[in-house]
């Protein structure tokens, strides 16, 4: 019976070592306390009933010590743990694109070149992957153990998190949050492959038309092109290269598009004005379903070919970009 | 510090009235103001709801002994954790050693003749026990099955449990909650003996301080936060359904800025009743009296900055998760000092190991391991993997079963006498302690290990390789609960057939050891003069030779 | 001192209860109990400012355009209205202070009247709200013109002002039962506590209404 998980991702050290140092602590305090404990109760147990002990006069410098030393070692692990968390909530530029949607109770997956995965997920080995993750109807919670990765996917936005397989297998996927009846059942898999075996299972399966494409005809369905037509004196502002760009908003501040920017003017445009335009865009919230708001995303994001040198997120990585429509 | 009263020994406590013989008959328990009988409702209370939530345990594990969902339907099996998590919590460990250890002790501690507001006390009861069988009749009758943290927008929109109705017990359980500290924190300002200075007070009195700031600062948010939830549910004002704009995680926060203070409400008696315990069985001034006084407060106020450590995955910006993280850590520093100095109280002492005392190590240990584990939580890299597994469920049983439960427990002991004039059997206690001890270990250890494998909470059906430690967790909780049913057999065999017992059974110093056990009705024939420090055990040396 | 006090015992006041050594500290515990409750009041309102804080936040238009529909002129009105309720709450204390029965009567009757003038204007408002659609849930019809976030606006409006109201029926409750003590002569220059008490409690509920009109009705307001 192992007592640890498998390392299985580039995370997977990282965390494992910090876990042992903060063992190393808990195993250290609570011996030491165990046997103060045990053998002064030990040591001086009462001899007679009627024994009064000496009094222990208290000693400030005693007090000083037991709060410093805890002080520095919480130090040390607040810093440790929060350089692995960066390391974790920063995803790398070109890493490959999925996009996740949880439902009650099942994990549907969208592969950038129309792939879709049902409770499985394939990756490859040695390259970062980005997920761009939506609810459709309550929390869930994406986690794989074996990369000590977990995200909430919380409905309402995107969670943007990714890892990079290092080991090829097939691992545990759960649903970490409580989503009602079935949360225990909302499990799947994550294959892990060796490049060349994942260049083969994209190629094989039939791909079905492009995220971006099916982006790009929900843009006309929603009659967003009546406004976002790209040509002088149109009414809303191009859409052509806005991914990773940064955005001018009335009021003078600025904003780098992102996902989550996207999406907020999708669903509630007057939050944050574009400088220069009316307030006329109608909010969509409600009117389109995750997986159509991850397609239109997935359209903007394909009409600017490369993203603006360190603009937060990653455009799709280059040899896997999907066609343009 | 002694009084006439020591001189009653003599005189047979048979004959002798007190608070349980002044009155007989249903109605004067259920219509009584005196602090000391609405302990004794409180105990009744909380053992019959900590006995619910106890057997709902056990239904737990028994699924969870294979790993197909073969025992119970999800839907059930839903209904099992929640019920139990909102039973233990609500109805057991919040009002647990506040209702029970703090109304008996507070004006006894304080040489008072009873609380500042004695209506408002037996209110409170009220107020819990109808809380408590609201939710307890949803519970059990349709049953509710969003876990005891309601998270939204399922417990708004999507679960089919009677989220309504029990989020109003919890509503009417909170008002008890804070009425209650209200009363002890009046009690502590304004009724105290002549003499008995802030610095004088016994340390139980300082936790509990402590812990009425908690319930009065933080439960009303949750209790507005879940009155939402109710409103949200039965008009779909849409406040937390992302479908009308509404932001599930603002729940969140609102639900953990009171449910974080909330665990120190747990813990803090429990600290308040070790303390008591340490000095009384090393017979010494404890150690360091002013830094566990202030530690309290201190755990206290920061408890309210710390909320967001339960959601470092949520989606929470990266820096606040950096925020909550160092001040999870902060406060675990006042913790600590209290354990140091529990742990100096014992060097050169004269330690006698009796059960109250054998609890108290119990405690000791066990929460040092378990608020360790809180720090690995506290962690940012660490916590993403092991959030919402059952890594989390064995820090939190550590603390608050191998924590409070030991805690309240040895308090339980240790006051016995003083509460039912009556000594219990010792040689059983020592063994049902051993059990607990033990039967605790084994339930909850391997969890750590499932947690960190990956296994998560509220899982119904889980993947085969996990078994053989879920089969180790069951059998634990099988010696557990079996070591929990003897202290319930023999106090009650103790009321009828137990010794009598002396003023002073523990020669301990502190005034409620100063009355007669059990105490009259209005505590003290004359109202004492305060005159030193608290565990002055030299100057009390004559009395303890008598005791 | 608590000797004393032990001895004297048997003459003393009606009013003190046997758990207390004297009257001061009897009514020292009282106000510092309902100040105390007070604090515990303001969390309680505090979770709805706080969603109110942040919706507004990332929902300004709807937010704005909302408020709009409210009535300026009932909810200035009654203010107004509430403000005076406070005066004569003062005075009522004040006359209790003096041990005046007759007035305390009068001004406590005051108190009720406005306040009850208070909740029927509300009730109007109300009413005006379900005429219009305006109140969340399935019959919600999104005003107009607005972001359909304007439903949040009501959720808050209505959650916000009808606890605000709860806490006025409460108070009317409680004035109700000072009156009928006044009425017995309860009230002395030497015991006068409750009426104190609830006066705090009167005020506080005034000045959380203070915080909402500007809240609701007027922030971000163009026309009137
Ligand atoms: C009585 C209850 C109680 C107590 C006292 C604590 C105490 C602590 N808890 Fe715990 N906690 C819970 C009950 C409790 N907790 C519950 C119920 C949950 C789960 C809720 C749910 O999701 O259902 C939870 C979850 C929880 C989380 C969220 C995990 C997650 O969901 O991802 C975190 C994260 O930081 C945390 C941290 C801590 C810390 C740092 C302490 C600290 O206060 C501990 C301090 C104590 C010590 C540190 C030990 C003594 C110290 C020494 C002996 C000296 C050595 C010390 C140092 C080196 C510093 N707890
Ligand atoms: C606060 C107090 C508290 C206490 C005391 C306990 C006690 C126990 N808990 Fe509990 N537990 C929680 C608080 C507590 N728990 C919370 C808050 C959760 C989270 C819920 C959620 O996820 O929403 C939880 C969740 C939880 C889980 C995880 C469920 C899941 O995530 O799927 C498990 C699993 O093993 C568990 C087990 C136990 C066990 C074995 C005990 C044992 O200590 C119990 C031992 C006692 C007995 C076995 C009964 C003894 C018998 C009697 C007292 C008399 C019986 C009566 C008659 C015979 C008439 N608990
Ligand atoms: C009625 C006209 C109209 C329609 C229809 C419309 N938009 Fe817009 N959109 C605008 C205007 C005007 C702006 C600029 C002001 C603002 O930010 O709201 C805008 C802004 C945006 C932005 C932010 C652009 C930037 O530069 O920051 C995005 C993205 C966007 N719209 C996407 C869409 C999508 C997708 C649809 C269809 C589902 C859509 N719009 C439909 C008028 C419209
Ligand atoms: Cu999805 Cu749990
Ligand atoms: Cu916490």
């Amino acid at each position: 019976m192992e007592l640890f998980p498998q390392q299985a991702s580039s995370f997977a050290p990282h965390v494992d070592a910090l876990y042992g140092f903060l063992i190393a602590v808990t195993a250290f305090f609570s011996l030491l306390i165990g046997t103060l404990v045990v053998s002064f109760a030990i040591r001086y147990r009462r001899r007679s009933p009627g024994e009064i002990p000496p009094v222990v006069h208290e000693s400030g410098l005693l007090e000083l010590v037991w709060t410093v030393i805890p002080l520095g070692l919480v130090l040390i692990m607040f810093f440790w743990g929060a350089a692995v968390y960066f390391r974790i909530t920063r995803p790398p530029t070109g890493a490959i694109e999925i996009y996740v949607t949880g439902k009650q109770w099942m994990w549907k997956i969208q592969h950038g070149d129309g792939h879709r995965e049902m409770n499985e997920l394939h990756v490859p080995v040695g390259q970062p992957v980005r997920l761009t993750m939506a609810s459709e109807d309550v929390i869930h919670s994406f986690f794989v153990p074996a990369f000590r990765f977990k995200r909430d996917v919380v409905p309402g936005r995107f969670s943007i998190a990714w890892f990079e397989a290092t080991k090829p297998g097939r691992y545990h996927l759960f649903c970490a949050e409580y989503c009602g009846t079935r949360h225990s059942g909302m499990i799947g898999w994550v294959y892990a492959m060796k490049p060349a075996d994942y260049q083969a299972w994209l190629s094989g399966g039939a791909a079905g038309e492009s995220l971006a494409a099916a982006g790009a005809k929900r843009f006309q369905e929603q009659a967003c092109n009546t406004c976002h037509a790209e040509q002088a004196g149109a009414r809303g502002p191009s859409l052509v290269g806005l991914f990773g760009k940064t955005v001018h908003l009335q009021g003078g501040q600025t904003v780098v598009a992102d996902e989550a920017y996207l999406r907020e003017s999708i669903t509630n445009p007057q939050a944050r004005l574009v400088e220069g335009y009316p307030p006329i865009m109608p909010t969509f919230q409600g009117l389109i379903s995750e997986e159509g708001l991850l397609q239109l995303i997935a359209y903007i994001k394909s009409l600017s070919p490369s993203p603006a040198a360190g603009a937060a997120p990653p455009a799709p990585s280059t040899e896997r970009k999907p066609a343009k429509p | 510090m002694s009084t006439p009263a020591v001189i009653d020994t003599q005189s047979p406590p048979a004959r002798r009235v007190h608070y349980l013989n002044a009155r007989y008959g249903v109605a004067s328990w259920l219509l009584t103001v005196d602090h000391k009988r609405i302990a004794i409702l409180y105990l009744i209370g909380v053992t019959f709801f900590f006995a619910i939530g106890g057997i709902y345990a056990a239904l737990i594990r028994l699924e969870l002994l294979t790993p197909p969902g073969d025992v119970f339907l999800s839907e059930t099996y839903n209904k099992l954790f929640t019920g139990h998590g909102v039973m233990m919590v609500f109805f057991f460990m919040i009002p647990g050693i506040p209702g029970v250890l703090g109304n008996f002790l507070i004006p006894l501690m304080i040489g008072a003749k009873d609380v500042a507001f004695p209506r408002l006390n037996l209110l409170s009861w009220y107020l819990f026990l109808i809380g408590g069988l609201t939710a307890l009749w949803a519970v059990v009758h349709g049953g509710v099955d969003t876990g005891w943290t309601f998270y939204t927008p399922y417990s708004t929109v999507y679960s089919n449990g009677w989220v309504v109705v029990t989020a109003v017990g919890i509503f009417i359980a909170g008002f008890s909650s804070i009425l209650t500290g209200l009363n002890f924190l009046v009690t502590l300002h304004t009724m105290r003996a002549p003499g008995m200075t802030w610095m004088r007070m016994p340390l139980f009195c300082w936790g509990m301080y402590a812990t009425a700031i908690i319930q009065i600062l933080g439960t009303p948010v949750v209790a507005i936060t879940l009155l939402l939830v109710a409103a949200e549910r039965l008009f779909h004002l849409g406040i937390f359904d992302p479908a009308q704009g509404g932001d599930p995680v603002l729940f969140q926060h609102l639900f953990w800025f009171y449910s974080h203070p909330a665990v120190y409400i747990m813990v803090l008696p429990a600290m308040a009743v070790i303390s008591e315990l340490v000095t009384a069985f090393s017979r010494k001034p404890i150690f360091g009296y002013r830094f566990i006084a202030a530690s309290s407060v201190a755990i206290a106020v920061l408890s309210f900055l710390v909320w967001g450590h339960h959601m470092f995955v949520s989606g929470q910006s990266v820096y606040a998760g950096l925020v909550f993280s160092i001040l999870s850590f902060m406060v675990a520093i006042p913790s600590a000092i209290k354990v140091f100095n529990w742990t100096a109280t014992l060097y050169k002492g004269s330690v006698s190991y009796q059960t109250p005392l054998l609890y108290a190590l119990g405690f000791i240990g066990l929460f040092t391991f378990g608020g360790l584990t809180g720090l690995m939580l506290a962690t940012l890299g660490l916590d993403i993997h092991v959030t919402d597994t059952y890594f989390i469920v064995a820090h939190f049983h550590y603390i608050m079963v191998g924590g409070t439960i030991m805690g309240y427990l040895g308090g339980l002991h240790y006051w016995w006498p003083k509460i039912s004039g009556k000594l219990y059997p010792e040689y059983w206690s020592r063994v049902s302690a051993w059990v607990i001890f033990i039967g605790f270990n084994l339930t909850f250890f391997p969890q750590f290990i499932l947690g960190y494998l990956g296994m998560p909470r509220r899982y119904h059906a889980y993947p085969a390789e996990f078994q053989v430690l879920n089969v180790m967790s069951t059998a634990g909780a099988s010696i557990l609960g079996i070591g929990y049913l003897i202290p319930l057999v023999y106090f009650f065999w103790s009321m009828r057939y137990g010794k009598d017992a002396s003023d002073n059974p523990w020669g301990a110093t502190g005034l409620e050891w100063q009355t007669p056990s059990p105490p009259p009705t209005e505590n003290f024939p004359v109202t004492p003069q305060v005159t030193g420090k608290p565990y002055d055990y030299l100057t009390a040396q004559e009395e303890v030779a008598v005791g | 001192m608590a000797d004393a006090a032990h001895a004297l015992a048997g003459e003393s006041p009606p009013e003190l209860q046997h758990h207390f050594v004297d009257l001061e500290a009897q009514k020292e515990a009282s106000s510092l109990g309902m100040w105390v409750f007070l604090v515990t009041e303001i969390l309680f309102f505090g979770g709805m400012f706080t969603a109110y804080v942040v919706y507004r936040a990332s929902y300004r238009a709807a937010f704005e355009g909302a408020s709009n529909l409210l009535d300026i002129r009932l909810g200035a009105f009654n203010t107004a209205v509430l403000i005076l309720s406070s005066l004569t709450m003062a005075l009522a204390v004040w006359a209790a202070s003096q041990g005046k029965k007759n007035r305390i009567v009068v001004f406590l009757s005051a108190t009720i009247l406005l306040g009850a003038v208070f909740l029927g204007v509300k009730v109007i408002e109300y009413s005006q709200k379900f005429e219009h659609h305006e109140v969340p849930g399935p019959h919600f019809v999104v005003p107009h013109g607005l972001p359909r976030q304007a439903e949040m606006f009501f959720s808050l409006y209505f959650c916000m002002t009808g606890l605000h109201a709860l806490h006025m029926v409460v108070g009317i409750g409680l004035l109700s039962w000072l009156i009928a003590r006044a009425r017995r002569g309860d009230f002395t220059t030497r015991y006068n506590t409750p009426v104190e008490m609830v006066g705090l409690y009167w005020h506080f509920v005034d000045i959380v209404w203070i915080f909402l009109f500007p809240l609701l009705y007027l922030l971000g307001r163009h026309t009137l």
